[in-house]
């Protein structure tokens, strides 16, 4: 969600800027020399934070593209003097999680697995949740939304031993349902948040017109709102499928030993007592797991800035 | 006279705030009725009551005989057009147009029909492959009027259509909007805060204020006879003047200003002859009914006055002045080529005017 603090960094600068514009006269704004001791201030910053956050993933990818002797001769900056990929076909299908010897490969087909229908069901459930609540109020419809806001203030782990409680009499306890159904709940309330007010900013004429041309509930929400909210479906897509991918606590809890999601065979991996650690194995397979989270946020980044300003000149 | 929109005892409430309170209101078929008040005192309310898309808090509403209060919008019979135009912005023209007949479930030959036969009123048939956000504001209200005009509804409501246009448009579309009423003779309630709107297009007007119709008549009495000072301050533009003083009844009524001077309204056709005592009341004259200069000469109140300022206004003048003590606007032919500074004779016929109780505001 780095997106929209950046885009309103923009903005706030831009809007510095102008200030200095006259406006008495006929000339435009003044062309701006590109180096500013204001630019300068910022890109440095910019600068330094980038340093910081890419340099441990150049140690990391330095360090899986190296063998284990070379590792242990330490200098853990230098770039790899005897290339090898071995590491990383290792943390994909042998590396030892505990008892079994299949590497990620099997952690990461469970977390697709948990993923889709975690990031589908949350996200259809919150926009419908949202439409109803903006467009369709009931006796109680506020206070029920303020409870649901409430929610989202409770620490997990309050709720984790009744809702492992409640799953084992539904009986999905230790299986990918029980998973599944723990991602919709938590993702309710911010879900739900997002996207009341996304429908709420949408002009409610378009919502009378259309009950006013016989279309009831569903009707209405499919063929006039939906097609209305693909930004704010990006944006509850990015939130889901990152924060869904990254859960570890919900996984280890709920799935099942063999349900366990990449994040939980990754600490078993990195964790497993047998041996020296492999620190190339260890870090290939870090950086495998982080993959998809990264692989979204490089897509689906533009999707999201396009998606919104779509929204913009909408009139 | 069998109504096509009844209104009987209609309430509405937000919460605690009481927007409409029994409010009553009987629309005859093919009447064109428009809704005339300052903003936020419930037209838009009480067109969201006719159309159903709010729950009403007490009362009925008819529409063509049928009650029905509580029915769904789409089995009212009516047709919105709003403000905001309201298009479906990812659907193009021609499926904003025929969204309602899908709904309805009518077949695809029926609906191509309906839609072509709207298109061609409304002259948007080169735009029916477009999207709304390609289209001009003047184009996506004819789209607008045109998504009520293939349901083939009894009444259509507007709520305020014009506002977001153009005066040049705006006037171009008012003059359209009242050739497809007398085109197609359907009921239109039609919401504006526009007087020359209402003037030009309305059978009846209903003037209100604070949820309440202060007075439903036809163009020419609202204007030449309001019911009460609200209304007769809200009609006209500039509005009417008012001179304040005692009526003092009798044989040849006449009303004392505060200034002391007397203005006989024997002329005057009272609704009820006047109380031979004093009451306060006002004595209320449009700019157009005060004349100056040698028109003045036959009037029955007549008054040497000095002109204050002057407003050129193309047609006519605008004259403001001083009259019995109490500042006035005469609006008078731009022939008469007045200055600001200039000596003369205004006058005017009281009998033309409006009077007031003061007490009551209604007319006398
Ligand atoms: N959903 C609502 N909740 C609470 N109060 C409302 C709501 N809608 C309207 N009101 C109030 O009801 C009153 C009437 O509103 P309405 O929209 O009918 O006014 P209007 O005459 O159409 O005004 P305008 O000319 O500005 O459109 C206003 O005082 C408004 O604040
Ligand atoms: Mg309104």
């Amino acid at each position: 969600m780095s997106n929209p603090a950046q885009l309103s960094t923009n903005v706030a600068l831009d809007a510095v800027d102008n200030k200095g514009m006259r406006l008495e006269g006929n000339h435009g704004p003044r062309p701006k020399p590109f180096f500013t001791p204001k630019r300068i201030v910022l890109y440095s910053i910019l600068f330094v934070a980038c340093l910081y956050y890419l340099f441990p993933l150049y140690v990391m990818v330095v360090t899986s593209f190296k063998t284990m002797p070379e590792i242990r001769f330490g200098n853990i900056f230098a770039p790899p003097i005897e290339f090898t990929g071995e590491p990383w076909v290792k943390a994909w299908t042998s590396a030892c999680t505990g008892l079994t010897c299949n590497g990620l490969n099997p952690g990461f087909w469970n977390s697709v697995k948990i993923l889709i229908p975690s990031v589908l069901l949350s996200t259809v459930v919150a926009a419908v949740n949202g439409y109803g609540l903006v467009n369709w109020k009931f006796k109680g419809s506020e206070i029920f939304f303020s409870i649901l806001i409430f929610g989202s203030f409770i620490p997990y782990q309050v709720m984790i031993y009744p809702l492992v409680m409640i799953t084992r009499e539904l009986g999905i306890y230790g299986s990918i349902w029980a998973v599944i159904l723990v991602h919709t709940i938590f993702g309710m309330p911010i879900l739900t948040l997002l996207f009341r007010n996304y429908f709420a900013s949408l002009p409610v004429e378009l919502f009378k017109a259309a009950r006013v041309d016989g279309a009831g509930f569903w009707r209405i929400f499919f063929e006039i709102m939906l097609p209305m909210s693909l930004p704010i479906i990006v944006v509850a897509l990015i939130l889901q499928v990152t924060g869904i991918w990254n859960d570890f606590l919900f996984g280890v809890v709920f799935a099942g030993t063999q349900n366990y999601p990449m994040t939980v065979q990754l600490n078993n991996i990195v964790n497993s007592a047998q041996g020296s650690p492999e620190y190339n194995v260890n870090m290939a397979a870090t950086i495998l797991t982080g993959l998809v989270p990264l692989i979204i946020y490089f897509i689906s980044g533009r999707l999201f800035v396009r998606g919104i300003a779509a929204g913009a000149v909408k009139g | 006279m069998d109504h096509s929109v009844s209104i009987r005892d209609l309430s509405l409430s937000f919460g605690n705030v009481r927007v409409l309170e029994h409010l009553n209101l009987d629309i005859g078929q093919g009447e064109f009725i428009v809704l005339l008040g300052p903003s936020g005192c419930g037209k838009s309310t009480l067109l969201n009551c006719i159309a159903g898309l709010l729950d009403v808090t007490g009362g009925q509403i008819f529409i063509s005989g049928k009650n029905v209060t509580w029915e769904e919008p789409k089995d009212r019979g009516i047709g919105m057009v709003f403000q905001s135009y309201a298009l479906y912005p990812q659907m193009t023209v021609e499926r904003n147009l025929s969204f309602g007949l899908r709904v309805a479930g009518m077949d695809k030959k029926e609906i191509d029909q309906r839609v072509k036969r709207a298109s061609e009123i409304l002259q948007i048939e080169p735009l029916l492959k477009r999207k709304p956000a390609a289209l001009s504001g003047g184009q996506r209200q004819r789209v607008a009027i045109g998504r009520a005009l293939v349901r083939d509804v009894d009444v259509f409501l507007f709520d305020e259509p014009l506002s977001n246009l153009d005066a040049k448009l705006r006037s171009d579309l008012r003059v359209e909007i009242k050739r497809l009423h007398q085109r197609l003779k359907n009921t239109m309630i039609y919401v504006t805060h526009d007087q020359i709107e209402a003037l030009t297009l309305a059978d009846r007007i209903a003037i209100m204020k604070n949820g309440v119709i202060q007075q439903l008549a036809d163009p020419h009495t609202i204007y030449n006879r309001p019911t009460n000072l609200y209304v007769a301050g809200f009609i006209g533009s500039p509005s009417m003047n008012f001179l304040e003083g005692d009526l003092i009844g009798g044989d040849q009524p006449t009303i004392r200003l505060e200034s002391g001077t007397t203005i006989p309204v024997g002329g005057y056709e009272f609704e009820t002859k006047p109380k031979s005592g004093s009451t306060k009341a006002v004595l209320g004259i449009r700019p157009e009914h005060i004349l100056v200069g040698e028109a003045a000469a036959s009037m029955p109140y007549q008054e040497d006055v000095v002109i204050e300022i002057v407003e050129p206004m193309g047609s006519d003048t605008l004259a403001y002045t001083t009259v019995g003590g109490v500042s006035v606007s005469a609006r008078a032919d731009s022939e008469l080529d007045l200055k600001a500074g200039q000596k003369l004779r205004v006058g005017f016929d009281p009998g033309r005017g409006s009077i007031f109780d003061v007490e009551t505001t209604n007319r006398l």
